[in-house]
């Protein structure tokens, strides 16, 4: 399989993929094509990075065996990568911490970013701050209400949080502003886009700064069960997580990758974010990948309950594999991804973002029909602590 | 490319107005359309809204919103015209339109319907050079325009992009999303010197441009204007009147009275 040698020079994965951007942009993409591929073939550039992923964000993640989930499941063995004990709580600051170093060296002084559940913004803010740069982060003003922490942890980092206004006022929004802002400034500003979405060669990018994800838990599961996994599951909004983790296990054939969109109150309703399961081909941010639109090709307003799954596209990359079905892909409810959340942290003392739950209740309905002997490797994406409001909530009010 | 849209650049100083297709309701862009061929417009770019216009500012994304609430979608967009025709009008039209409506309506399907319905070109924001070649191709077999844009940073990609330009190319005057603006780019001026050193067709400058000044400054520079955000944030202020059949009339006499004002030097006493 060549799976693995996409995106082309077009910036193609399969179909997918592309550069649907303004002229204005095209010359900024240009030097950030440039830039990345001289990075990429320069050593230092590389042990810098690995540098502070060890000292800084606090790599490797460890490998965690849900020992009391899975005897309760009673199916199979449940391992989860915990990128939610990475600096500032999720997988992104794996890829803010990269793009950032190469908008640095290539010169760039300013930051913008857009973000949904406000993780992307947290990690953005994070390394803006310790780079000494400065950052803008578009933030939905709906997402603003729903993680009100997140917005002031960015202000507390020295960033500046701009509320988009248009739209649904949630994640496609605040991107689309970000892009907006970008085409404005784009001589001084680096975009630090934060999932392997938007124009090439952003999905390759960010895929690659987020695999270390994969590549660690391959090593880690090879010392300590000497094999791999049998399923892998993670989340998929935009998909950098779940890219992360199954880039390295594209070749392995005998591994099922899975990826679980959020399904909000049900994909047969209009209120899910379940993309790749029920979206069409189009266009959005820069790339040609699965898309939630109507009949005339406008983009319909997602949902979820998680503030990062809700996004009408997803990474080009998961679209080719989703065709290629070399990853299956499946929605999971609102309902279901909380009673997740709930089981793990009563049972293993972790309380996940939503986003992951996801991710963990398909693992569960899986989990049951597999054998003890069998392993399934969890990404867990990122921790709860920001859902708390949400959280609180929703279980309070006992609507859950 | 159209007998129409070659002899209407043959103009100088060339009038390139743009309207929301549907806003604030079909029968006003019908009658503005006519009403800015009377005042001069040698072309019409009508716009197809969309839910993420990308690169447009506030006051052409309020536009799309108002046309948005009636349904207004490309197909409908495009039927306009036939409409525009059978009334009159006789300059040629170029839709500018976002790749992702485009992409569900076909290309070639776009292509064959415009055709059919008298549309001389096309304009896609987010459809830039290394995106366009297979549609461009298509555009060519039917003599639709496929009008390019050029920007202050596109630099080397200028040639590359005016060898293969068709219609006029269209040079945003300044970086950042279309609306008017005090300040146009301070490179504006080499940037222009470097289309015209490359450029075989009319280049005209938009994005930006809302006051007289500016346009007899642009017009020194360039072939001509293209004014959008301008012209649309008057429709946008005439919503309510516009609606209405009763009062449509007044209305777009004041906007004409607009237009004029852009257009031709005030009256020195």
């Amino acid at each position: 399989m060549d799976l693995k040698t996409m995106p082309n020079n077009d910036g193609r994965f399969g179909e997918y993929g592309g550069q649907y951007v303004p002229e204005t942009l095209m010359t900024a993409i240009e030097e950030l094509e440039a830039g990345l591929d001289e990075a990429m073939n320069d050593s230092t550039f590389k042990e810098k990075l690995n540098e502070v992923l060890q000292e800084y964000a606090g790599r490797e993640t460890p490998l965690t065996y849900a020992a009391n989930v899975s005897e309760r499941i009673g199916g199979a063995a449940i391992y989860l990568k915990r990128e939610d004990l990475l600096h500032t709580g999720a997988h992104k600051l794996n890829n803010a911490l990269g793009q950032a170093l190469l908008a640095k060296r290539m010169g760039k002084t300013k930051l913008v970013a857009e973000t949904g559940a406000g993780q992307h913004g947290v990690a953005t803010a994070t390394i803006a701050a310790k780079f000494g740069m400065e950052c803008k982060v578009f933030m939905g003003v709906e997402d603003m209400e729903r993680q009100q922490l997140n917005v002031f942890r960015m202000e507390l980092l020295g960033a500046e949080v701009v509320p988009a206004e248009s739209g649904s006022q949630t994640l496609k929004d605040a991107t689309n502003e970000a892009i907006r802002y970008w085409v404005a400034h784009a001589e001084d500003t680096f975009y630090l886009i934060g999932s392997v979405v938007g124009p090439h060669p952003y999905p390759k990018m960010v895929r690659n700064f987020q695999r270390v994800i994969g590549d660690e838990s391959k090593q880690q599961l090879l010392n300590r069960i000497g094999r791999l996994p049998d399923k892998i599951i993670a989340c998929v909004g935009g998909g950098s997580n779940a890219i992360g983790m199954f880039y390295p296990f594209l070749d392995d054939e005998n591994v099922n990758l899975i990826g679980v969109e959020a399904a909000g109150f049900g994909t047969k309703t209009s209120k899910h974010a379940a993309t790749i399961t029920n979206g069409k081909k189009g266009i959005i941010h820069g790339s040609l990948t699965y898309l939630l639109q109507d009949e005339a090709g406008q983009i319909t307003e997602p949902y979820s309950i998680s503030a990062g799954l809700d996004y009408p596209g997803v990474g080009p990359e998961h679209a080719y594999l989703a065709d290629a079905k070399r990853v299956e892909y499946k929605a999971v409810t609102d309902h279901e991804a909380l009673e997740a959340l709930s089981f793990l942290a009563k049972e293993e003392g972790i309380i996940a973002a939503i986003e992951s739950a996801h991710a963990l209740a398909e693992a569960y309905k899986q989990a049951k029909d597999m054998s003890k002997d069998e392993v399934i490797l969890v990404c867990l994406s990122g921790r709860g602590d920001k859902d708390m409001h949400t959280l609180q909530s929703v279980f309070k009010e006992g609507d859950k | 490319m159209s007998e129409r849209l070659t002899n209407a650049l043959k103009a100088e100083r060339l009038f390139i107005p743009f309207l929301t297709a549907g806003d604030p309701v079909p029968e006003a862009t019908i009658d503005l359309a006519l009403a800015l061929e009377q005042s001069g417009a040698h072309v019409l770019e009508l716009g197809i809204p969309y839910t993420d216009p990308l690169a447009d500012g506030p006051t052409i994304q309020a536009a799309s919103k108002r046309a948005l609430l009636n349904g207004m979608t490309l197909t409908q967009a495009m039927e306009l015209v036939p409409q525009m025709r059978k009334q009159g009008l006789t300059i040629p039209v170029i839709v500018f339109t976002y790749a992702n409506p485009l992409y569900q309506y076909g290309f070639e399907r776009f292509v064959e319907t415009a055709s059919d319905y008298e549309i001389d070109g096309v304009l896609v924001p987010d459809l830039p050079f290394e995106e366009s070649n297979a549609f461009a191709a298509k555009c060519k077999s039917k003599g639709l325009a496929l009008i390019s844009l050029i920007a202050p940073t596109s630099n080397e990609r200028i040639k590359k992009i005016a060898s293969s330009a068709q219609g006029f190319l269209y040079c945003v005057s300044s970086l950042g999303v279309t609306g008017t603006r005090k300040e146009l780019h301070p490179k504006l001026q080499s940037f222009l010197d470097l289309v015209k050193g490359e450029a075989t067709i009319p280049y005209v400058v938009g994005f930006g441009i809302g006051d007289y000044k500016q346009v007899e400054e642009m017009n020194r520079h360039a072939n001509g204007v293209v004014i959008g955000s301008a012209i649309v944030e008057q429709i946008g202020k005439h919503e309510q009147a516009l609606k209405k059949e009763s009062s449509r009339l007044e209305a777009i006499n004041e906007i004409k009275g607009f237009v004029q004002k852009l257009l031709y030097a005030p009256q020195v006493r």
